[in-house]
């Protein structure tokens, strides 16, 4: 099954294979994660996306080295809370607009490829 | 060889809010496909979450209600997969930090107790439905659901039997009604668990491979994909082979569950924090406020009516499985304290049972807690028997002559005959009547003893108090 994705949404795949960090990455790798994602890949460009992920994680690596035990892990860039908002319904119905843009749609649903495996 | 059982319970509580967890549509159930699903639901470009207070507000007070530990700051996380009813290409759950971290609920399972720890209760947002129904090939999507606040309650793996997982449950279920964050209602699908099902050999400390069953949606399926689960794990393993680690769906029409999907072509999720939300903090004036807020939670209750009205351990756990039985027996132990466990055997005996058959809630019980006082009492002071009360409260229960317990009885002719000459009277004839019976009872033949008080109790139609007739006859024959 192919499905569209965009080049942003895989480069943001690959920097999130946390467990292969520390290790060094095989074309399986490549392939399976071309799997999970739906994406159809042929031995070219798997073998291209090799290289170009093995040098990000070589980069990774060098980042890995630095010390950051006596650190607290950050886990938002800016250093501020979230703000709540009350709960109330503030949203109306706004289907027709929605679905005006959708590429099909049937009784009020929105149809998609088939996906039940 | 001897086998242990070993569960644990994922359990997802729909929260009661009015509104989704990160935006202001509706969550209100049954409408039309798409109607609540706004822009932020579609993850249509440009737009960003924003907590809902009401959201974090029910996850802090189940926290509280479980003597957990509330983190702060809590952090959200993107859970990564692709399955057109997530438009986002990834959930926003929980994964470091969740909101809600340890605490425990303990069962009863007859008349002893056992705590099951939890891990962890988190926030996360539900997906949308996929209808696979034919469209042309294709599958339709409403997101009407798609950002539903859910609170996820994992449990650490201590039960041992599908009766255990189904007390805790069912333990669980009562709580999050009771404290008001989610309406347990099970077949709009509000309260739902997966169950975590493992053996290993008796003795062993060792956790067996594990598999997960996933969407049970009520207590009865629980059980059946339990029990399903662990003798199909026993023979697998004492066939020789292995249990492999895997997500199994549970098939309620054959009962029996299937596999959904192994370990090998499970997902990676690739959590990370979400950076469109920021770390939230919850200040402890606010925990405090909700600890406040929360009503006596049902332990609570379980020991006062232990200890204020002498109830066992059982009656007092069914009494407080959901608020409004406690309350409605409250209501009626406080008139009479003493009399506490008449009330509460006919609240869990016939008045559970009428309800059960008129699909009913005690809330909407015809027989109010005063009606019910003032039958218990007529008992009690012996007016009526036992038997009688029964018929009494099927006629409260039909509503007959306006409630009036005296009345009933009066206009049934249900009332005691407990004029002591009245019945020395009948006792005399029953004795002239049965003399051999008297002269056994005189040669020692206990058993004519109770014939002679079964004659009596026929001569007054069932109406006499049976201890006084045992007393009186006793007297008569000494």
């Amino acid at each position: 099954m192919i499905r569209q994705i965009s080049g942003s949404m895989i480069l943001y795949y690959y920097f999130n294979i946390r467990l292969l960090i520390h290790m060094t990455l095989s074309i399986n790798d490549v392939k399976q994660i071309a799997d999970l994602a739906y994406i159809e890949i042929s031995e070219e460009e798997a073998n291209a996306t090799l290289n170009q992920l093995s040098d990000i994680f070589k980069l990774i690596e060098t980042m890995q080295a630095v010390d950051t035990s006596q650190v607290e892990p950050m886990s938002h860039a800016q250093d501020v809370v979230q703000r709540l908002r009350d709960d109330a319904v503030t949203e109306s119905d706004q289907r027709d607009l929605c679905q005006s843009i959708a590429p099909q749609v049937e009784n009020g649903l929105y149809l998609v490829p088939k996906v039940i495996e | 060889m001897q086998w242990e059982i070993v569960i644990g319970l994922e359990i997802h509580a729909q929260l009661s809010t009015q509104s989704k967890i990160f935006s202001g549509a509706s969550i209100a159930y049954g409408a039309m496909p798409n109607t609540q699903a706004c822009v932020v639901d579609l993850a249509l470009p440009g737009v960003l979450p924003v907590l809902n207070r009401g959201a974090v507000e029910r996850a802090i007070k189940f926290g509280l209600a479980i003597g957990a530990t509330i983190n702060s700051p809590s952090i959200f996380a993107r859970k990564n997969y692709f399955y057109p009813d997530l438009p986002k290409g990834y959930q926003i759950s929980q994964y470091e930090l969740p909101i809600v971290e340890g605490g425990e609920v303990s069962i009863q399972i007859g008349e002893s107790e056992k705590t099951i720890r939890l891990t962890r209760a988190h926030l996360e947002e539900d997906a949308g439905k996929s209808l696979h129904e034919d469209f042309h090939g294709m599958s339709g999507i409403d997101l009407n659901r798609a950002g539903t606040p859910l609170l996820e309650i994992v449990s650490e793996p201590d039960m041992r039997s599908s009766t255990e997982a189904v007390a805790y449950a069912k333990i669980l279920h009562a709580l999050v009604r009771w404290i008001g964050i989610c309406d347990g209602n099970m077949q709009e699908g509000s309260f739902r668990c997966d169950a975590n099902v493992s053996v290993r050999p008796r003795g062993s400390d060792k956790l067996g491979t594990r598999c997960e069953i996933k969407n049970l949606n009520s207590f009865r399926f629980l059980e059946k994909a339990i029990d399903f689960e662990v003798e199909r794990q026993i023979e697998l393993l004492e066939d020789g082979g292995m249990v492999r680690q895997e997500t199994r769906l549970f098939d309620a029409n054959k009962g029996e569950t299937r596999t959904m999907r192994t370990k090998e072509d499970a997902n990676d999720y690739r959590y990370f924090p979400d950076p469109d939300l920021l770390p939230v903090e919850i200040e402890s004036d606010w925990i405090e406020q909700l600890r406040e807020s929360l009503p006596e939670l049902p332990h609570a209750r379980r020991e006062r009516y232990i200890s204020n009205y002498g109830l066992s351990a059982y009656d007092a756990s069914v009494l407080t499985s959901s608020r409004e039985m406690a309350d409605y027996f409250e209501a009626a132990a406080e008139q009479v304290p003493e009399q506490a466990k008449l009330c509460a055997n006919w609240i869990m005996g016939e008045i559970s049972a009428r309800l059960k058959k008129e699909d009913m809630d005690i809330i909407d019980c015809p027989v109010g807690s005063t009606i019910l006082v003032t039958l218990i009492k007529r008992v009690h002071d012996g007016t009526i028997s036992g038997k009688a009360a029964k018929t009494v409260f099927e006629s409260l229960w039909l509503g007959e002559l306006k409630q009036d317990v005296d009345a009933i009885i009066e206009s049934k002719g249900l009332k005691q005959i407990s004029d002591d000459s009245a019945i020395e009277k009948l006792v005399d004839e029953v004795l002239v009547a049965n003399a051999q019976q008297v002269a056994d009872y005189r040669n020692g033949k206990e058993k004519a003893f109770n014939a002679l008080v079964g004659q009596v109790m026929k001569a007054t139609k069932g109406k006499a108090n049976p201890a006084q007739v045992n007393a009186m006859l006793k007297k008569k024959l000494s």
